[in-house]
């Protein structure tokens, strides 16, 4: 008796939920429901491609995630649209592209590690260049605050959002004067053949899509160990909750407001590195459109949710990829840009809402 | 006394503008068509004015209205439609050499004109009304987002279900002139403006600046412009008073992108060719850049902005180029003999954004009431929060 009478229960509420639900939010989901019917369809045509575009998506999600991380951390503590963010995940990617080459500044440290190099080599070398990349960017983050927010902390957000503006260009400069307009191409350290070769060939996996995945969990679990436990952490959740507060309790907020930064900046850096080295290439203005795409992600999860963040981060990946397998690559940024559009101005809480900053929010784990 | 004093400058101003044609050519300087792409820009410039300056919103895909209205020159003045044909008071010959007609649509300028302004405001009214209820920095990310996706759509435009709309990256090319074919042959230039002599297009964007400049003051001193300025303060309470913070927002959206409109179609018919990628974000941020440093809100301080920048970007930065050259190989340094200078602009414009935020907010000509708003709040929350 009690199950069906719960389920019952359960039922009418679906139904009022749906009767108080707006013609706006209806349309939405009826659109929705169309778009995963018609990918239902592609999925049981060909399975196996469908999977594999949808591991592609993923890895490509982790890459975004981490940039969105960055947007979120931020908007969590300051209320401040990062727009320089994407840019410095640009800087990552050179700063490891420069780290693998060996040489910087005229100077040569050690031989290219490349394609010959050994397996022991390559390893160090991805690593060396993952730290380098993070360190750097960490502190350019850092440094960007200082000098261009932290003065005008107390503006008008629009002034802040200009000369996040203005440091976005200087960023891209940078790299325009430092690597030149063309395409830069990563060394192949890590393979791309089929890591699922022995098991089936319908689907494609990668060693490349694996490596993504095995350096993003680790950042992941560090990231929502750093919030969750320590002091530190437990001091930037008290400042995205209330500054003033936080400031009354003897929490340095001009500190934790940095160490924000500097996070946002490592994962930034982290995944710049990965981007490369999974792509092949990197271009100085790429900042633009991959930052566009995070902070899409950082939207649509909710801003100033981390969770949400990646939640948003893998689904804008699995959108981009499977656009790019049925309706055409060259549509796929107006797609996410539609994506964006529509979040903002329909749900601008986003998909897990907006929780303040970390607050409770901690890694997907 | 005092009106005659208060027009002196303007007027003054105006007709050294009328007269620059004759001076350009007695100096010898050939400052035509610099100084006829910066009068586009100081139109950009006051158009992007109404949206950030008087109504406070922050747009950062202006671009997209300067491209919808270079779009609709290069849709209905070019042979690019070439299954139709059809004239309407176009200043070309109805018929073509051959005594065939003409493939394409062909209208004239003036008439585009005003559908290309109209075009533009129907598209700041759709772009506008679904970020009514977003928050400043939210709204700019949603105008930053129609701004990518307008010029996209022109690149993938070639081919919307097999039709060639926009003709892709390779663009529109060979839009027709303007002209007034009534006129005399004496005045042949005028019938079909050329290439060759650039004073009807100086005289025609110099017109259009002008009514630019004459209706952006009559906005500013209207019962509209103190709406825009009371929603800009304070958004709730210019709601209490009576404003409608809807149509008055829309109306700020409309007006506009009918200048954004306006300049891209002046600029189409102008340069004759058009790409998708002249319309790229870094457009939007230099026409911000120019309401920014003159002053926001400020008539003057925008117009001003408008020719230092595109003057820094056409003209000084290219001089400076070779002057360091000539400074490198005197001292025989190869760094500075080699040195590109334009590479460098958008650090420059990265670092007048953050300077002027930083040092001077309400820009180098401030508007009074700007200029309050932005100290004022410096202060109220300094209080409140404490440092």
């Amino acid at each position: 008796m009690a199950p069906t009478q719960e389920a019952k229960a359960k039922g009418t509420a679906l139904l009022d939920s749906f009767k108080a639900s707006s013609w706006q939010s209806r349309i939405a989901m009826a659109i929705v429901v169309a778009l995963l019917l018609l990918l239902l369809v592609q999925a049981i045509k060909d399975p196996g491609q469908f999977v594999s575009q949808l591991l592609v998506g993923i890895t490509n999600g982790a890459i975004i995630a981490l940039i969105a991380l960055g947007y979120t951390l931020v908007y969590g503590i300051v209320e401040l649209i990062n727009f320089a963010h994407g840019d410095n995940f640009m800087i990552g990617s050179f700063v490891g592209v420069t780290v693998l080459s060996g040489t910087f500044l005229g100077l040569g440290f050690f031989a290219p590690i490349g394609d010959e190099s050994g397996a022991a080599m390559k390893i160090v070398g991805v690593l060396l260049a993952l730290v380098v990349a993070m360190v750097l960017c960490g502190l350019i983050n850092v440094g960007i605050e200082r000098v261009a927010y932290k003065p005008l902390r107390n503006s008008p957000r629009l002034a802040v959002l200009i000369t996040a503006i203005g440091m976005s260009f200087i960023l891209q400069n940078l790299g325009l004067v430092w690597k030149g307009s063309s395409q830069i191409s990563f060394p192949s350290l890590v393979s791309d053949s089929n890591a699922l070769a022995g098991i089936t060939d319908a689907i494609s996996y990668r060693w490349k899509d694996i490596f993504v995945v095995l350096v993003t969990i680790p950042l992941l679990v560090g990231l929502s160990y750093f919030i969750q436990r320590t002091r530190q952490g437990k001091a930037m959740r008290a400042v995205a909750q209330d500054k003033e507060a936080a400031a009354m309790m003897g929490i340095n907020v001009n500190r934790t407001i940095s160490v924000a930064f500097l996070l946002g900046g490592i994962l930034a850096g982290a995944s710049g590195v990965m981007f490369g080295l999974f792509n092949g290439t990197t271009v100085f203005d790429l900042g633009f459109r991959q930052g566009l795409f995070a902070f899409t992600a950082a939207v649509l999860g909710g801003i100033g949710n981390l969770t949400g963040a990646v939640l948003g981060g893998i689904l804008i990946g699995v959108i981009g990829a499977m656009n790019d397998q049925y309706i055409g690559v060259r549509w796929t940024d107006i797609v996410i840009f539609t994506v964006l559009i529509l979040v903002l101005v329909f749900r601008p809480r986003g998909l897990l809402g907006d929780r303040s900053a970390v607050q409770g929010g901690g890694g997907q784990q | 006394m005092m009106p005659a004093k208060k027009y002196a400058l303007p007027a003054g101003l105006i007709l050294l503008a009328f007269l620059f044609p004759l001076i350009n050519g007695a100096l010898g300087v050939n400052l035509m068509f610099p100084v006829i792409v910066v009068a586009v820009y100081v139109m950009l410039a006051l158009g992007l004015n109404i949206v950030v300056g008087f109504a406070g919103l922050l747009d950062l895909g202006f671009v997209a209205f300067y491209a919808l209205g270079a779009y609709v020159v290069g849709w209905f003045a070019s042979t690019h439609f070439n299954e139709v044909s059809f004239s309407l008071f176009s200043a070309l010959p109805t018929q073509g050499v051959s005594g065939r007609e003409l493939p394409g649509i062909h209208v004239s300028f003036w008439l585009l004109l005003i559908g290309a302004g109209a075009f533009a405001a129907l598209w700041g009214v759709i772009i506008g009304a679904p970020t009514l209820r977003l928050r400043g920095d939210y709204l700019a990310i949603v105008t930053l987002g129609f701004g990518e996706i307008i010029p996209r759509f022109f690149v993938n435009g070639d081919n919307i279900f097999g039709y060639n709309l926009t003709n892709g990256t390779i663009g529109i090319k060979g839009i027709d002139s303007p002209g007034f074919s009534f006129l005399p042959d004496s005045l042949r230039t005028w019938q079909q403006f050329g290439t060759l002599d650039l004073n009807p297009w100086y005289y025609t964007i110099l017109v259009l600046v002008l009514v630019t400049i004459f209706v952006n003051i009559r906005l500013r001193d209207s019962r509209l412009g103190r709406a825009w300025i009371a929603v800009r303060e304070d958004e709730t309470a210019a709601a209490a008073m009576g404003v409608n913070t809807t149509t008055t927002k829309l109306w700020a959206y409309a007006l506009g992108a009918v200048f954004g409109g306006l300049a891209g179609a002046f600029y189409g018919a102008f340069i004759k060719s058009i790409f998708p990628s002249s319309f790229s974000f870094n457009i939007s941020v230099l026409v911000l850049c120019m309401v920014i440093l003159g002053g926001m809100g400020n008539i003057y301080g925008v117009i001003l902005g408008a020719i230092l920048l595109q003057g820094i970007n056409f003209y000084l930065l290219p001089q400076a180029n070779e002057w360091v050259h000539a400074i490198g190989e005197a001292l025989g340094s190869p760094l500075l003999a080699s040195a590109d200078l334009p590479k460098y602009n958008y650090f420059l414009f990265g670092i007048l954004l953050v300077t002027m935020m930083l040092l001077r907010p309400e820009g180098i000509v401030p508007n009074r009431q700007r200029q309050e708003e932005f100290r004022e709040e410096d202060e109220a929350l300094v209080e409140t929060v404490g440092g």
